[in-house]
């Protein structure tokens, strides 16, 4: 008895030494950004698992300031927010209806969106490039357009941010609302309430665990967002991964790396804030279907 | 139902307009969505099959319609079949480690009851929220030859000998890049196949510990068979998703496309025939290849694994 416990109890050590180990990858490259972001310029000469001898915030002052990611955060946080209201304010009834409203096009309808699953951003976004500035050089020809830019126009890239996210936002929705029994619809109808009051007074509070999942998921791609943001804007409006990408392009000349080590923890703490709140209902909604990438 | 009813009985005008309600309702709900999913999504798909029969040679877009010569050009291209070779080993070998590791790691916290298991999950999981710059340009720093810790742990052990330009070596800079997208790949798959996992009976491996199977027969003749399905449905995901992954990696990672363009993709050689060479028509020949090769790939994949289902 006591023998088959001891055989048990090492098992488990050594599957936790393996796990261990596995974290110690995952986690030291993220101690090492944090605390590297804190040395001199010298002390990045030597060597490089080094601790700073103290904390440097210059190299954060570089970064937001020189390397302007004060600036590319706004930019970030106003484009999420943004494409987060689009996207819900968009896939919400759409799902809604072709989910629970039989009508003649509402299978086709399904269909079209699911076939935008297999659409990637990353080779549409050369034919948007070139008609957004086609219509910018037609808006160009008129006094009254002038100073209405599509081009680099943040709204404009968010609204694109959540066309691209609207397959797989829809996909998710409508297999949460096939599940909502009718009855509740019935009952709101009976209570004199119209179809949008049902909508979202009845039917979104409903799928909070649904719409929760939506939007954590579609705030990651948008704030991670990269090509094509790289690709539509222009260096004032640039988002914060594009930012970092040229912070990263400018320390090869100027080897600045303490700016750009402060640069790559800027970008990391608004995520680890949000992964810290919600990383329970993240995994959760990976095993509820969620696919994504 | 209830309200249909009644309307048929006493006031068939209250049925015509809850009817044109109803339509109304709908057309509020889906006509936008679907005006701006045209405009964003399905135009520019066509349009990528488009002037991909064009020869457009700048931003001042003359065009001239050449048919299918893009595509002959393309076949004709050593540089196109490099960055083709580069994202096949990409999707081969990126796909096997981040499925084994994953499957094992799952495996690992099914099978063993530890308490810290949630703890495990977040921290497995944790590179998947990261934006992929932000990776890329980590393991940028991770192989830099002075500032790097890569290099600088070899030489705390001594084992100088093993010390390479990483990303600036033809034979390390692909073998690099994959370990920051296995890096950040694992754990959602890992808590993906734990899900599946968490779904196959309990009782089966009570049996099995009875009947003196060994954990690993375990693994291979009860877990595996009966996460088939999820499996199958994460290869092709894996093949669709490394496409895209390895164009951001390579591009922020290795701008040129590595050396004597060793770690080029076929999305990062498009975005530079259009950017670069402004040879749009061209790029976009490419970016028709990639759509075709993912879904002829996920198609082959999926029959390839086809299998009964095994239901329990």
């Amino acid at each position: 008895m006591k023998n088959a416990k001891l055989q048990k109890w090492s098992g488990k050590l050594i599957v936790r030494v393996v796990l261990l180990l596995f974290t110690a990858v995952v986690l030291l490259p993220i101690i090492w950004t944090f605390y590297t972001s804190f040395k001199t310029s010298s002390e990045f000469l030597t060597n490089a698992w080094a601790l700073p001898a103290g904390l440097h915030w210059d190299n954060y002052k570089n970064a937001l300031e020189k390397g302007n990611m004060l600036a590319y955060f706004w930019n970030s946080a106003y484009i999420t927010l943004i494409a987060l209201v689009f996207v819900v304010f968009l896939a919400v009834p759409t799902a809604y209806v072709t989910s629970r409203f039989p009508f003649r096009f509402s299978k086709g309808l399904s269909i079209l969106f699911m076939a935008g699953l297999f659409v990637s951003q990353n080779y549409i976004v050369i034919p948007i490039f070139l008609s957004l500035n086609k219509i910018q050089n037609f808006l160009n020809q008129y006094v009254m357009f002038q100073h209405l830019e599509i081009t680099n126009n943040l709204t404009v890239l968010a609204l694109i941010y959540a066309v691209c996210e609207l397959p797989f936002t829809i996909y998710l929705l409508t297999g949460f609302f096939r599940t909502i029994p009718h009855d509740y619809e019935d009952a709101a109808q009976i209570d004199g309430c119209g179809y949008f009051g049902t909508l979202f007074r009845i039917i979104v509070p409903m799928a909070k665990p649904a719409m929760i999942t939506v939007i954590m998921f579609n705030f990651m791609s948008f704030w991670n967002e990269y090509i094509m943001a790289t690709t539509i804007l222009k260096e004032q409006k640039w988002t914060l991964p594009v930012g970092l990408a040229n912070l990263m392009e400018q320390q090869k000349f100027a080897t600045d790396w303490g700016a750009m080590f402060a640069g790559m923890v800027l970008v990391m703490i608004p995520t680890m804030i949000l992964y810290s709140l919600v990383q329970n209902k993240l995994t959760e909604g990976i095993s509820m279907g969620g696919l994504k990438g | 139902m209830l309200s249909a009813v009644k309307a048929k009985d006493g006031k068939p005008r209250a049925l015509r307009s809850r009817k044109k309600q109803r339509a109304g309702f709908i057309a509020v709900c889906t006509v936008p969505t679907v005006i701006l999913f045209t405009v964003f999504m399905l135009l520019p798909t066509a349009d990528v099959f488009y002037m991909s029969l064009f020869r457009m040679s700048s931003l001042s877009l003359n065009k001239e319609f050449i048919g299918l010569q893009n595509f002959q050009i393309l076949f004709r291209d050593e540089k196109f079949w490099q960055a083709f070779r580069n994202n096949l080993f990409f999707i081969v070998f990126v796909t096997a480690v981040t499925m084994t590791v994953s499957l094992f790691f799952a495996g690992l916290l099914a099978q063993t009851e530890l308490i810290e298991k949630p703890f495990y999950r977040t921290v497995f999981f944790f590179p998947n929220v990261l934006s992929l710059v932000v990776i890329g340009v980590l393991f940028v720093q991770i192989y830099d030859p002075t500032m790097g810790i890569l290099t600088s742990t070899l030489k705390t052990i001594h084992s100088e000998g093993l010390i390479h330009a990483w990303l600036g070596e033809k034979s390390t800079v692909r073998w690099c890049i994959s370990a920051a997208m296995i890096w950040q790949a694992v754990g959602y798959y890992m808590v993906m196949y734990m899900a599946g996992m968490d779904g196959i009976p309990k009782d089966l491996y009570e049996v099995a510990n009875i009947e003196g199977m060994g954990k690993f027969r375990q693994f291979f003749s009860i877990t595996l068979p009966l996460m088939w399905e999820i499996i199958r449905v994460t290869i092709v995901f894996f093949i669709i998703s490394t496409i895209n992954m390895s164009f951001v990696f390579v591009k922020v990672m290795t701008p040129t496309g590595g050396p004597s363009g060793q770690a080029e993709v076929l999305l990062t050689y498009m975005y530079k025939q259009a950017f670069t060479n402004s040879n749009f028509g061209y790029a976009m020949a490419v970016g028709v290849f990639v759509f075709l090769f993912s879904f002829v790939l996920a198609i082959i994949s999926n029959r390839l694994t086809a299998k009964e289902v095994i239901e329990y």
